[in-house]
């Protein structure tokens, strides 16, 4: 899904967040966050970055992907559930009444800048 | 040197879409953002949907696609008004993001609106993951697509707040497990209602339209 676009925004992300007192800055990696529900495939998201990273700072630079599993929360039992295989139930009382924990994250936590 | 970030990459598209949110709250919009697979019947029922509701509720619909005016054109011949998007504009986008609904919207008199539906690109995987400011979402799924689609996509079973199984007016041509499908979809997501219908024969569309007109009536009292 996307994984092009997706890698051109975590560029953009990574560089903004360059303090701006270092010289010459390079990126040594990108720490990512990735939910299991979201549609991300990291083999492919690691291809694009490599391409749309060529002739910035973050040349080189490895994509560390994360994968979260999806953790939902019971509303009825407050028993919290990995969800497997797509079966949204709580795993103790069977409700379908579940809060999403995590699962859905897509975020750039954090970057590794090289020591100069 | 590890700098902290913490940045959601889709950032940019939920700024949007919550600007989008506030924006329809205070025009009085409902809106209603309908998603499926290329070829589940989307536009067909939507046609239905506005012939049967006659100008009870003022209505517009945003369509997109990625070419052509296909699916505008057909929505036009019901009086309402109608956008359509093109998103090979934008390099040829497989789902709606926030910025072009607000785009769309410049087009339309949002004042004179109670009901703004989006007809989404047809696509089971990226419209699930962009919030566009809807109100509410609904997924499309046709008795010839596989009963396991939904745990083969429960993100965008998960996201959305009501599910339609269409065409069941094939089922006796087709081995087809329909209570199968439906449990499918209420595994991935055990809150939404399922309505089984056929747009063609009519058969179970009174349910669909009661939830709509329901919808708008609960956003207008609020």
């Amino acid at each position: 899904m996307h994984e092009m676009g997706i890698a051109m925004q975590i560029v953009d992300i990574a560089r903004s967040a360059i303090p701006k007192s270092i010289p010459n800055p390079r990126i040594e990696s990108v720490n990512l966050k990735v939910g299991k529900l979201t549609a991300i495939v990291p083999e492919s998201l690691r291809f694009c970055f490599t391409v749309v990273t060529k002739d910035t700072p973050l040349e080189g630079a490895r994509l560390n992907i994360e994968e979260l599993p999806v953790v939902a929360l019971c509303e009825e039992c407050a028993q919290q559930s990995t969800i497997e295989n797509a079966d949204f139930s709580c795993r103790k009382c069977k409700s379908g009444k579940l809060k999403i924990l995590s699962g859905r994250e897509l975020t750039v936590s954090s970057i590794e800048l090289a020591e100069n | 040197m590890e700098v902290k970030v913490v940045r959601r990459v889709l950032d940019a598209n939920e700024t949007m879409a919550q600007e989008n949110r506030q924006m329809f709250a205070e025009k009085g919009v409902f809106v209603f953002n309908l998603m499926s697979s290329p070829g589940s019947g989307k536009t067909t029922l939507l046609v239905e949907t506005l012939k049967r509701l006659d100008g009870e509720i003022p209505t517009a619909v945003i369509v997109g696609d990625i070419c052509t005016t296909n699916d505008a054109d057909r929505l036009a011949t019901t009086g309402v008004e109608v956008v359509q998007i093109n998103t090979d504009q934008f390099g040829g986008d497989c789902h709606l993001g926030a910025h072009v609904i607000r785009r769309a919207c410049q087009d339309i008199n949002l004042d004179a609106v109670d009901l703004l539906i989006v007809e989404n690109v047809g696509n089971l995987v990226c419209p699930a993951e962009f919030d566009m400011g809807e109100d509410r979402r609904g997924v499309v799924l046709s008795v010839t697509e596989g009963e396991d689609k939904p745990v083969k996509y429960p993100l965008m079973f998960r996201v959305c707040d009501m599910a339609v199984l269409s065409k069941i007016d094939l089922l006796p041509h087709l081995d087809y497990d329909k209570d199968l499908a439906v449990k499918n979809i209420q595994t991935v997501n055990p809150n939404i209602p399922v309505f089984c219908l056929s747009t063609r024969t009519g058969e179970g569309f009174d349910a669909w339209m009661d939830w709509l007109k329901n919808a708008v009536a609960q956003k207008k009292k609020s």
